[in-house]
């Protein structure tokens, strides 16, 4: 027998420091109070997200969600909810929206998120084209080629306000107008699925979970552009997409969704995947371009713009993946109806791989406009471990460190790019105070360093430089000059390096130089690490009023650094010491610590 | 490193004679040499520039340019260390540091009886489960220092 | 299959929806969906599978669909496992290992009963349901 409702009560670790243990026990004895008891069953669940109104209680079925829950509130959802079936409007987040009768809440208003590139990710079996096609899948591709001219298309495109989501925000409608309004002849349409950002993965779990979105994107841009070929470059460390992309491949093609004369319009397109062979520059269209041609991929500068001359000189647009995925939805719902969503500048919403020292890490799609702490603390359940929030960082290698102060800003292209940072393709990484600016953009150069083409000087030798002075920062070795040498490499790079690669590479090194200057000079002046991230900087010291002269740390030590004799307290040599935490691993008596 | 010499499969001959003509082929044949021998042999490259009709310089070229291509054949068993973002705030350098010195060889080496080589990778998409490495496919997440040893000694017993 | 006119797909659409909601809310029929991107296989998603396969077939149990999916978004909460059973609100549970995907089996699919302490929140309302 299946029970009448289901009391759910979250058990995220905000919600239980907010007394949710209590509200189990709580319900369980208002229940059986009520002769409810097997009627109605208490679950204690995972994180519900929307911490900071915690603790939360939902019940089922009917999904009414109530916040700040109190232990006395019980007896009130129990005996008006429960037994009468009466919202109680008090607890409801947005009372004016709370109706008298207990109805399914269709609108989750609690609820962050909006899913349009994700809309079939997690909910259709991602190897069955009918699964795509009864959630409405090809459905646009029936208005566009049976309804719409090609101009009409790009002009739906121009009015949604579509941008590029791989990083600059270039309108996608222009970028098709563009290639559009070149001379007939042999065009390409190119999906860039080459997702080389460190710590980002949402086009691969798009990919992944809904192939045929892509492909029918594909087949409206080259109906609008006038290709008849497709290219899907895909980095070769996702098996499990190529692996997708080719079943749906081949489903569509059986069914003529691809190939000649597509459900008869009279429209040909075919679509071939290439693989990237792990080149973070290949995600820069014209090193993209040389890749597929199977040459190194050199970035060339620009114009002539790929949607002029591109792929073996042809007109050719290119798309990455979480823009394409939104397409569909776009001829289906309208360019109105998109662009209803989102901010003045950017419409629509943005996938972001949120992680990092956040409790809810996860894959998510937020409308353009909500802020860092919407995403970190209410979707992401806030910092781990009870830490604190130092900074987020978007955009990869060529994004920036955004400070607590900016939590508030509304997401978009260009509040992102006002603070110093940019989109970007979607990583968002959070960190704690254990983490040291210096080594974060000492991470980031590195990755640019080993993945710099090597064709411009700017990034080449710059990219080099910038390196070299942060592991001299990081040793205790920096100066106050090297500060201001660094400063004008940035600009340098960013100035006069051929590719966005080279001109966004000092983007994490100007961002922490701008809003931490202190931890660099704390580096610099104190040769102190505040987080003990850097090595080189740490101080291993013995407590000589808790150290009992055991020995067991000198002998344990490897540099032979600690001298001291049996019973009397030891010391270490911090010009020997090569910092690697042997003794204070093995002292037992908490003597020896570090900072 | 390997003494051997590889000799083309059937299959891969086939595959290239597939590809010849059309435009842009070569790093779909490179992938495709990896595939069959886990590394690109020498004297694979060579026969494959005379199919192709390539310069073999160009073949090294397009090799060396690319992180994923090898030139030397790896360990049987390939541990490949996450150093994404969200796996080095969580300490995937410390995982990397432990396999190096607990296998003897540094990042991109063999051990000498061929079983294990260690790589360094950004971002294999599990971030949720950083910090992470992957054992010929098989992915271990939400590593500690400490785990490293039963992971070695794991696949040292499969032999 | 034959190719497809503009009329055969939209015929299939229908049928499919039709076949799809029919799925969802049809007394006999049970949904068990795990979401399999790489994030989740990588967290045990195969396994879980095998698993609720497996103690579905020990019961006897012929009128539960288990289905793969794409990537729910829960990476923090991997391998992840939605039930829809008829006259139950549908759940999404995560975390999920062979003792759970027993547990769901036994105790949710059978005993019609919600497992402890896994649920989580569908992070987003349905598009394509939305009008």
């Amino acid at each position: 027998m299946a029970y009448q409702s289901y009391v759910l009560i979250c058990g995220g670790t905000a919600c239980c420091s907010g007394g949710a243990d209590n509200l189990v026990t709580e319900f369980a004895s208002c229940l059986e109070a009520a002769g409810l008891k097997d009627k109605v069953q208490v679950v204690k669940t995972g994180c519900l997200g929307f911490c900071e109104q915690g603790p939360i209680v939902k019940i089922l079925p009917q999904g009414t969600f109530y916040v700040q829950v109190k232990k006395d509130d019980v007896k009130d959802i129990v005996a008006e909810h429960l037994v009468k079936g009466r919202v109680v409007q008090r607890l409801c987040y947005d009372p004016e929206q709370a109706t008298d009768v207990v109805a399914e809440a269709n609108i989750p208003f609690y609820q962050k998120q909006y899913r349009i590139v994700l809309r079939n990710c997690g909910v259709i079996d991602p190897e069955k084209i009918e699964d795509y096609i009864a959630r409405d899948g090809y459905k646009a591709i029936e208005k566009v080629l049976f309804e719409m001219t090609p101009e009409q298309v790009v002009d739906e495109m121009l009015k949604s306000g579509l941008r590029g989501r791989g990083g600059a925000g270039f309108p996608t409608g222009m970028k098709w107008k563009f290639a559009q309004q070149q001379p007939k002849g042999q065009k390409y349409m190119v999906c860039n699925a080459d997702e080389g950002d460190p710590g980002a993965y949402m086009d691969r779990s798009t990919l992944e979970g809904d192939p045929h979105s892509i492909l029918e994107a594909m087949i409206i841009a080259g109906y609008a552009i006038g290709a008849t070929k497709g290219f899907i470059y895909i980095r070769a460390e996702y098996p499990l997409a190529i692996h997708r992309l080719q079943v749906a491949i081949s489903q569509a093609t059986e069914l003529g969704l691809l190939g000649k004369d597509i459900l008869g319009s009279g429209f040909d397109f075919e679509i071939e995947l290439r693989f990237g062979a792990g080149a973070f520059v290949c995600g820069e269209e014209t090193a993209l371009l040389q890749s597929i041609e199977g040459n190194r991929g050199m970035p060339r500068p620009r114009p002539p713009f790929p949607a002029v001359k591109g792929l073996w000189g042809r007109p050719t647009v290119i798309n990455n993946v979480e823009t394409l995925a939104n397409i569909p939805v776009i001829i289906n719902k309208g360019a109105d109806w998109f662009s209803k969503i989102g901010t003045a500048t950017t419409k629509g919403t943005k996938v972001f791989a949120l992680t990092g020292k956040v409790n809810n890490s996860g894959l998510i799609e937020v409308p353009m406009g909500t802020t860092l702490r919407e995403i970190i603390f209410d979707i992401g359940g806030g910092i781990r471990g009870g830490h604190q929030f130092k900074a987020a960082q978007t955009g990869g290698p060529s994004g920036g460190i955004i400070p607590p102060q900016f939590l508030d800003t509304p997401i978009d292209y260009e509040s992102l790019a006002k603070i110093g940072s940019i989109m970007g393709s979607g990583g968002l990484i959070v960190m704690d105070e254990t983490d040291c600016v210096v080594d974060i953009a000492k991470f980031y150069l590195d990755f640019t360093v080993d993945e710099s083409c090597g064709k411009c000087a700017p990034c080449r030798i710059g990219g080099r430089k910038l390196l070299n002075y942060l592991n001299k920062i990081s040793e205790g070795r920096g100066t106050e000059q090297d500060i201001a040498d660094m400063r004008s490499i940035c600009d340098a790079m960013n100035k006069a390096s051929l590719c966005g690669l080279g001109q966004t590479a000092s983007n994490p090194v100007r961002s922490t130089l701008q809003y931490f200057m202190d931890e660099y000079l704390e580096h610099i002046n104190d040769k102190k690490c505040r987080s003990g991230k850097c090595s080189k900087l740490i101080r291993y010291t013995i407590d000589a009023a808790k150290c009992k002269g055991c020995t067991m740390c000198a002998r344990k030590c490897p540099a032979g650094a600690i001298a001291g004799s049996v019973k009397v307290p030891h010391v270490i040599d911090p010009a020997k010491c090569i910092k690697c935490g042997a003794c204070e691993a093995t002292c037992k008596f908490g003597a020896i610590s570090h900072g | 490193m390997s003494n051997e010499t590889e000799k083309m499969t059937p299959d891969l001959r086939a595959f290239i004679e597939e590809w010849k003509d059309k435009p842009g082929n070569l790093i779909m044949v490179l992938h495709k040499v990896q595939q069959t021998y886990g590394y690109i042999p020498r004297e694979i490259a060579i026969e494959t520039s005379e199919l192709l009709k390539v310069p073999l310089a160009k073949i090294y070229g397009v090799v060396t340019f690319y992180n994923f291509f090898k030139l030397q054949k790896a360990g049987k068993y390939i541990i490949q260390v996450c150093l994404g973002t969200a796996c080095y705030l969580r300490g995937g350098d410390d995982l990397i540091k432990e396999f190096e010195r607990q296998l003897g060889v540094g990042v991109n080496t063999t051990t000498s009886d061929g079983l294990f080589s260690i790589e360094a990778v950004r971002c294999l998409g599990c971030c949720g489960l950083a910090p992470v490495a992957v054992v010929n496919g098989d992915v271990h997440g939400k590593l500690e220092a400490k785990d490293v040893a039963g992971i070695i000694e794991k696949y040292r017993t499969l032999g | 299959m034959a190719k497809l006119t503009l009329d055969d797909l939209r015929k299939m659409r229908g049928e499919r929806q039709k076949a799809m909601e029919m799925r969802d809310n049809s007394n006999k029929d049970a949904q068990v969906i795990v979401g399999m991107g790489t994030c989740g296989i990588a967290a045990g998603a195969k396994e879980v599978f095998t698993t609720l396969i497996d103690t579905l077939t020990e019961k006897g149990l012929t009128n539960v669909l288990v289905r793969q999916t794409g990537c729910m978004g829960l990476c923090h909460a991997e391998p992840t496992v939605e039930v829809v059973v008829a006259d139950m609100p549908t759940v999404i549970y995560g975390h999920v290992d062979a003792a759970t995907a027993k547990e769901i089996v036994e105790k949710h699919v059978i005993g019609k009963a919600i497992v402890e302490a896994k649920i989580l929140e569908k992070p987003s309302v349905d598009i394509v349901k939305e009008k």
